[in-house]
């Protein structure tokens, strides 16, 4: 059971940096989608609600998402239906449903690292970076690699590059967690390969990346790649799969993602 | 805490603990619509409005609803009872427990999409599940009632 003993509504970012960091077991709100199924003992919950944290916004280099944007908002959004070939609605498009993406956020997700995300994998095939209260900016695969301070995540920043990107999932079924997923994206001769739910936190494989990025694309070469990328990532058993057959449904996955890259316009 | 709340276009004021959900809250007032079904943010019987959108009461907190406006079923029964029509010509159902949260995403979706496809209708309903009758049945009556058979 989860419980929480008192619950703020900060009205600026300092103040609830200033109440999260007061107590070890002080806690931010994401959209309590997964929060609810722990068993955390919340001294205050902290709501960034009144912070102005829900938006999607263009400028010149970079596309910025709020942390109290819901996934809902991600995949419903024209903007990024129309930057890197609609990956972001694609990633989270199938997770669980329709009410749940009304709640969960972008911020809860990202801070938590949760493994099984989705939106993790696909936002490091676009190096995102991520926007903490405290710490600054950091690139996304910093932040997934190296335990950090209590912090505000404020905003995802992501460059607008000409990546042209695709998501791909596995899952037992509809709705439920993927057990595997990648997402692949080129930019010129620049390749990124990410895999995540291995369980573990997503990941780029970088050596196969710079394989690709180095070979002449034939399918003997993807192949490689493809096999390159599971060798170097770490992959897991849980309830949902073993660690044999996410590693045959990853490699399956990320030469399909390669090859539909390929194909976008 | 105390909290302010529109519920079915008629303002309350509530008293629910800091962790407590939507769903209990709704339900310990007497809005027996409101089924918990997973109680694990799967299964979409909890369903209601929050601001017009459907989300899974039993993952919203109470306390974060404070100010804003919240339908249930009992909200909709004109609707709600039209569209029940179309289900049940359609023999689509049975036990009648996930009805209420079922019918409130369906609104929802007549609401928001505008002619969708039988893709579209799928994807918009993935999250609520029915152990009785299968799908196609509330499919049939999904695209009758919408008139995109």
């Amino acid at each position: 059971m989860f419980t929480i003993q008192d619950y703020v509504v900060p009205g600026t970012l300092e103040e609830a940096y200033r109440i999260l960091t007061a107590k070890r077991n002080n806690t931010i709100l994401g959209g309590c989608g997964f929060l609810r199924l722990g068993s955390q003992r919340i001294g205050t919950a902290i709501d960034l609600t009144n912070l102005n944290l829900n938006f999607i916004e263009e400028y010149d280099q970079v596309i910025e998402i709020g942390a109290m944007t819901t996934f809902r908002d991600l995949e419903t959004s024209p903007l990024l239906k129309g930057y890197f070939n609609g990956l972001l609605p694609q990633a989270v498009k199938h997770i669980v449903g329709v009410q749940l993406r009304n709640i969960v956020t972008v911020g809860g997700t990202v801070y938590s690292r949760y493994g099984f995300s989705d939106l993790i994998t696909a936002l490091l095939s676009l190096e995102a970076e991520v926007e903490l209260f405290k710490t600054g900016r950091v690139s996304l695969e910093n932040f997934l690699e190296n335990a950090s301070e209590k912090d505000i995540l404020v905003k995802v920043i992501i460059p607008k590059t000409a990546k042209k990107a695709v998501f791909n999932s596995m899952r037992n079924s509809q709705s439920d967690y993927a057990i595997v997923n990648v997402a692949v994206s080129k930019e010129g001769d620049r390749w990124l390969l990410v895999a995540g739910a291995r369980p573990h936190r997503a990941k780029i494989a970088r050596k196969a990346s710079l394989f690709l990025a180095n070979s002449s694309l034939s399918s003997e070469d993807i192949e490689h790649a493809a096999n390159l990328a599971i060798s170097e990532l770490t992959f897991g058993s849980n309830m949902r799969a073993s660690q044999k057959y996410r590693e045959t449904v990853c490699k399956v996955l990320l030469k399909r993602a390669i090859g539909e890259v390929l194909a976008c316009k | 805490m105390q909290i302010k709340v529109t519920i079915n276009e008629k303002m309350m004021e509530l008293e629910a603990p800091y962790d407590e959900f939507l769903m209990d809250t709704l339900r310990r007032y007497g809005f027996l619509s409101v089924k918990k079904g997973c109680n694990t943010g799967s299964c979409g019987l909890c369903t209601v409005w929050l601001d017009g959108k459907p989300v899974l009461s039993c993952s919203v907190l109470s306390v974060r609803v404070n100010g804003r406006n919240i339908t249930t079923i009992e909200g909709v029964q004109k609707e709600a009872r039209e569209f029940a029509d179309f289900l049940v010509k359609e023999g689509a159902d049975q036990c009648g427990f996930c009805s209420p949260g079922f019918i409130m995403t369906v609104l929802a979706m007549k609401r928001e999409l505008s002619n969708p496809t039988e893709e579209d209708i799928i994807h918009y309903l993935t999250g609520n599940l029915c152990r009785c009758t299968g799908y196609q049945g509330q499919l049939r009556a999904i695209k009758k009632y919408l008139g995109v058979v």
